[in-house]
């Protein structure tokens, strides 16, 4: 009893982490066309930075703030100097991407070192939960709560702001928006430091949990990819929906079938791509 | 010329889609407050020359200037900006944004004054009224072009550009739109309206350019053509 009600809670803490990590990744993808490869590293990253940040004596809750905007503004810089120098180049910008995670893994290991450093829970959430003779980590709910506040407040970014708009428009006719008068360069920028800044969040956000290791950034590109995948680009409920199938898949195909848990991720992936190119919820072809 | 205030001049613009050479030199004149009907058979470069003009094609040669500013180089959306707004060929409506919506992401003010607004754009188009909270996607024809155009206002442009907005569209719903072009024309703006509808276009032009294979082949007044058809027709020759 006790395993499938852990296991359950934590396949939803990994689903709303893989939100946090796949939302941003999602946004840049529809409306730029760029499967940003640091997107994994920029996770690593926030951990990182949270460790940081602790260790000069912040709290969790701070120290994930500070994360999630450096992180930002590594993601604003990338753009800038980098990706937009590649504008038109797909080719060049994935190899970029790939380029520049590969310089933040190694950068993340000369400043933090190659061993796992863990990140405390917070004092207050460190008390398991009792309900109706049941036991739940605190922690992994709060980072269930975090993932929905976070969903809720994208959404309606999306869905009631011009901002979101002017980013859905860019997302169906990039040349067309450009011909309303939408600053292209400005909502790349803006976009791209969103996906980072809830890259880092999650980053920071999971540190209790996953802790900071070398590695930690490739383990959650491929997670986000098949996220992306299943649950197709261009579309904030499809992402949601899939991070929290892939958070179940993941743990419970760990935890019952390790040996078969690569199989029991990337199966539903193939066939999502065999036979709905769009993914379960988008619209655009990946 | 360089103090010359037509609404939108082009001298001798050239355009290629990679190596293939489009538009040969293309000249022509737009004064203010005129509608000029840009006509020519399929594949002739009207498309082109409005895309060279929105910026959404950078013309390799010639100059395009808009009240005496270049425009050569600028981006499309400073373009759009600086006041020349587009109601491209196929209409191109945002589908996944409400009506409201599509309309939102186009507006802007302007120093100079801003005669339009959502409530003008309905009081335009009553039908956008009704539906504008629907999604755009499920618009029929006929309202997607009103919706087309009513995006290119909110910008309260100085230049209008409208490639083909009769296009595949009812006879009723053509001749709603062409009340609206007449009653936009009213209003003073300086227009370029590209045409197959060869009817349409000529009822509301005041000036007529004709382009074939990517070259000025007629550049007259409306009035002539009309007084005399054989003109443009030899050029068109598909009317
Ligand atoms: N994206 C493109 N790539 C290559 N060639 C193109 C492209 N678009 C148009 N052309 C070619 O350029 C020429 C001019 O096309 P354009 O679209 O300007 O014609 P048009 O006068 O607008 O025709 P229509 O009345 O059919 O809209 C044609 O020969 C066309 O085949
Ligand atoms: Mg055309």
């Amino acid at each position: 009893m006790q395993f499938w009600q852990i296991q359950t809670l934590n396949s939803f803490a990994l689903g709303g982490l893989l939100f946090l990590l796949s939302s941003g990744f999602a946004l840049i993808f529809g409306l730029m066309r760029i499967a940003n490869l640091t997107h994994g590293a920029l996770f690593m990253l926030g951990a990182y930075a949270a460790v940081s940040a602790m260790r000069a004596g912040f709290g969790l809750a701070l120290a994930a703030v500070i994360a999630a905007l450096s992180v930002a503004v590594v993601g604003g810089l990338i753009e800038r100097l980098v990706l937009r120098r590649l504008s038109g180049n797909a080719q060049g910008q994935v190899l970029a991407t790939l380029g520049l995670s590969f310089i933040a893994s190694d950068f993340c290991l000369i400043v933090w070192g190659g061993d796992t450093i863990p990140i405390q829970t917070p004092a207050m959430f460190q008390a398991p939960l009792r309900f109706m003779g049941l036991i739940f980590p605190t922690y992994r709910l709060v980072v269930v709560g975090i993932a929905v506040v976070v969903g809720m407040v994208l959404y309606l970014l999306m869905e009631r702001t011009r901002l979101g708009a002017m980013i859905r428009a860019g997302v169906d006719d990039m040349q067309m928006a450009r011909a309303v008068g939408i600053r292209a360069s400005a909502l790349f920028t803006t976009v791209f430091c969103l996906g980072a800044l809830l890259a880092g969040l999650g980053g920071a956000v999971g540190g209790p949990i996953f802790s900071a290791y070398p590695g930690l950034d490739s383990d959650m590109l491929s997670l986000a990819l098949i996220v992306v995948i299943l649950g197709g680009i261009g579309s904030l409920v499809g992402t949601f929906v899939a991070s929290f199938i892939i958070g179940f898949i993941y743990t419970f195909g760990t935890a019952l079938l390790p040996d078969l848990a690569y199989v029991i991720l990337f199966l539903p992936m193939v066939i999502v791509i065999a036979f709905r190119p769009t993914g379960l919820f988008g619209t655009i072809r990946t | 010329m360089a103090t010359d205030t037509s609404a939108l001049v082009l001298e001798s613009v050239h355009a290629y889609y990679g190596h293939s050479h489009v538009l040969h030199g293309v000249s022509l004149r737009l004064d203010e407050g005129r509608l000029l009907a840009l006509l020519g058979r399929n594949g002739a470069g009207k498309t082109t020359t409005i895309m060279c003009i929105a910026g959404l094609l950078q013309a390799r040669e010639g100059s395009i200037r808009m009240f005496g500013r270049a425009l050569g180089r600028l981006a499309p959306e400073f373009i759009a900006r600086a006041g020349v707004r587009l109601v491209p060929q196929g209409r191109r409506i945002f589908p996944s944004l409400t009506v409201q919506e599509n309309l939102a992401v186009a507006e802007q003010k302007r120093a100079g004054g801003s005669p339009w607004s959502f409530a003008r754009v309905y009081e335009l188009f009553p039908r956008l009224r009704e539906r504008h909270r629907q999604g755009a996607g499920s618009l029929s024809g006929g309202e997607q072009q009103m919706l087309a155009i009513g995006r290119a206002l909110m910008g309260n442009p100085k230049v209008l550009l409208m490639d083909e907005p009769s296009e595949g569209l009812a006879p009723l719903i053509v001749a709603e739109v062409g009340r609206a072009i007449e009653q936009i024309k009213r209003e003073g703006l300086s227009i370029i309206l590209v045409e197959q509808n060869f009817k349409l276009a000529l009822d509301l032009a005041d000036d007529v350019v004709v382009i074939n294979t990517g070259q000025v082949a007629f550049s007259g007044s409306a009035d002539a053509v009309r007084a005399e058809n054989e003109l443009v027709t030899q050029h068109l020759g598909v009317f």
